[in-house]
């Protein structure tokens, strides 16, 4: 048994020595001299004003966002009262239509620059970040098209 | 006569200031292995010493081949940044009896850049995201004869980045450098700082210009986790912060 181990062990060792040394591990998308820099176009400013993007609408989200679960889940009744007829009460007026356009708007938006950023930090392959930046893309505009046209497009006598 | 002494011998036996703290230190060695290892030390120290010093003495007296870099052993020269108990500091700043010797002390390279040796890290990305942000003056025109004058309120703009010294271990706690050794990093944003704040310099806009880049200042997530890194007491957040608010500024 124990000369077993010894000659485990001696293996072990023998894989690596001075002239052939174990790789090292290095930590994904190293800054080097040769590395390419990420394509940067002099002068875009489109990175500050997707952080500004988020700072403003994040102070309006609140608001929105509060109100509307305030009114839909607490006041008057709570989620119960949720109903076709509580939606067409609320979209009759032009006030709730722009309230509810301009949350899904800016909420589409603030998370789908969250995620955009999210992906960047973690996809490690050019790849992986593009296909999921475009199912990212694709999704957000499908989900803001779709609310956009219900909003518009409403019609409360639908049978 | 003899009692006494005796007596005081004693009592400075009973009082000795040296305890047993266990030390973990991750080692990793790639002509033995190609896994990194925790490995415990005892030693008999001084709670008062630092870490560098039970560092020496591991090395000196308990296992030679322990590979650290450290230079002026006086938190200048900023090269034995490590993650001690979990936190990015300099092991000749932190003293023993600050970081609960009860319990083991964990020793270990700074995250996000590869290990070559034990505590010895490639330090070649974060020096090259130092030079990308332009780290020397730059003026136009002729040289005066004399020095170039600053007032004392000029000076102060930017004190508190002139303090850096290129440690690491801001850059290296910092989350979105973890993930993507791309990012700038808060380190080079404070050097860059310090010179765009400079009202000798002339060459700001450039650097504000390459900050603005995808991989720039606006990947900071603002966690403070270099200014709590910092052993020089910078407030990186607080600069990467003012490099934001200039870009901005300058816009509107
Ligand atoms: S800012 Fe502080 S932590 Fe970062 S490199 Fe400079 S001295 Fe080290
Ligand atoms: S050895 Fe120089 S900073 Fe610690």
């Amino acid at each position: 048994m124990s000369a077993d181990t010894t000659a485990a062990t001696t293996d072990d060792v023998t894989l690596y020595d001075v002239d052939n040394p174990a790789p090292v591990i290095e930590p994904p998308r190293q800054r080097t001299k040769k590395t390419p820099r990420a394509p940067h176009k002099k002068g875009s400013n489109f990175e500050m004003y997707g952080w500004l993007f988020m700072r403003l609408s994040g102070i309006v989200l609140v608001v929105l966002v509060l109100g509307h679960l305030l009114i839909q889940l607490v006041l008057d009744g709570g989620v119960s009262k949720i109903g076709f007829a509580f939606v067409a009460g609320r979209w009759a007026s032009p006030f709730w239509q722009a309230w509810d356009l301009i949350m899904l708007w800016l909420a589409m938006l603030h998370g789908g620059n969250g995620l955009r950023t999210i992906i960047n930090d973690y996809a490690e392959r050019d790849n992986t970040r593009f296909w999921l930046k475009m199912l990212l893309y694709t999704a957000t505009a499908f989900t803001v098209l779709l609310g956009t046209l219900v909003i518009f497009t409403f019609d409360p006598n639908i049978r | 006569m003899a009692t006494p002494v005796l007596d005081k011998v004693e009592a400075e036996a009973a009082a000795s200031p040296y305890i047993t703290a266990t030390f973990r230190i991750r080692r990793f060695n790639p002509e033995i292995s190609d896994e990194a290892t925790w490995e415990d030390f005892q030693v008999e120290i001084d709670p008062k010493e630092r870490v560098l010093d039970a560092l020496h003495k591991i090395k000196w007296e308990l296992d030679g081949s322990l590979t650290f870099r450290r230079s002026c052993a006086h938190g200048i020269c900023g090269s034995d940044a490590m993650r001690i108990n979990g936190k990015n500091r300099l092991a000749c700043k932190t003293l023993i009896k600050d970081i609960n010797p009860e319990k083991p002390i964990t020793v270990e390279a700074i995250k996000g850049l590869t290990v070559l040796k034990d505590l010895v890290v490639d330090m070649e990305p974060f020096f090259q995201a130092y030079r990308d942000v332009m780290p020397f003056l730059v003026t136009e025109g002729n040289e005066p004869t004399r020095e170039r004058l600053q007032s004392p309120e000029d000076r102060e703009r930017f004190d508190d980045t002139t303090k850096c010294i290129l440690c690491a271990a801001c850059t290296s706690s910092c989350p979105v450098f973890w993930n993507d050794g791309q990012y700038f990093g808060p380190a080079a944003i404070v050097n860059a700082h310090r010179f765009i704040f400079d009202s000798r310099d002339e060459a700001g806009e450039q650097r504000l210009e390459i900050l603005n880049d995808r991989d720039g200042v606006w990947r900071c997530r603002t966690t403070f986790n270099c200014t709590d890194a910092c052993p020089r007491g910078i407030e990186v957040t607080k600069a990467i912060q003012e490099v934001k608010r200039a870009l901005i500024t300058r816009r509107f």
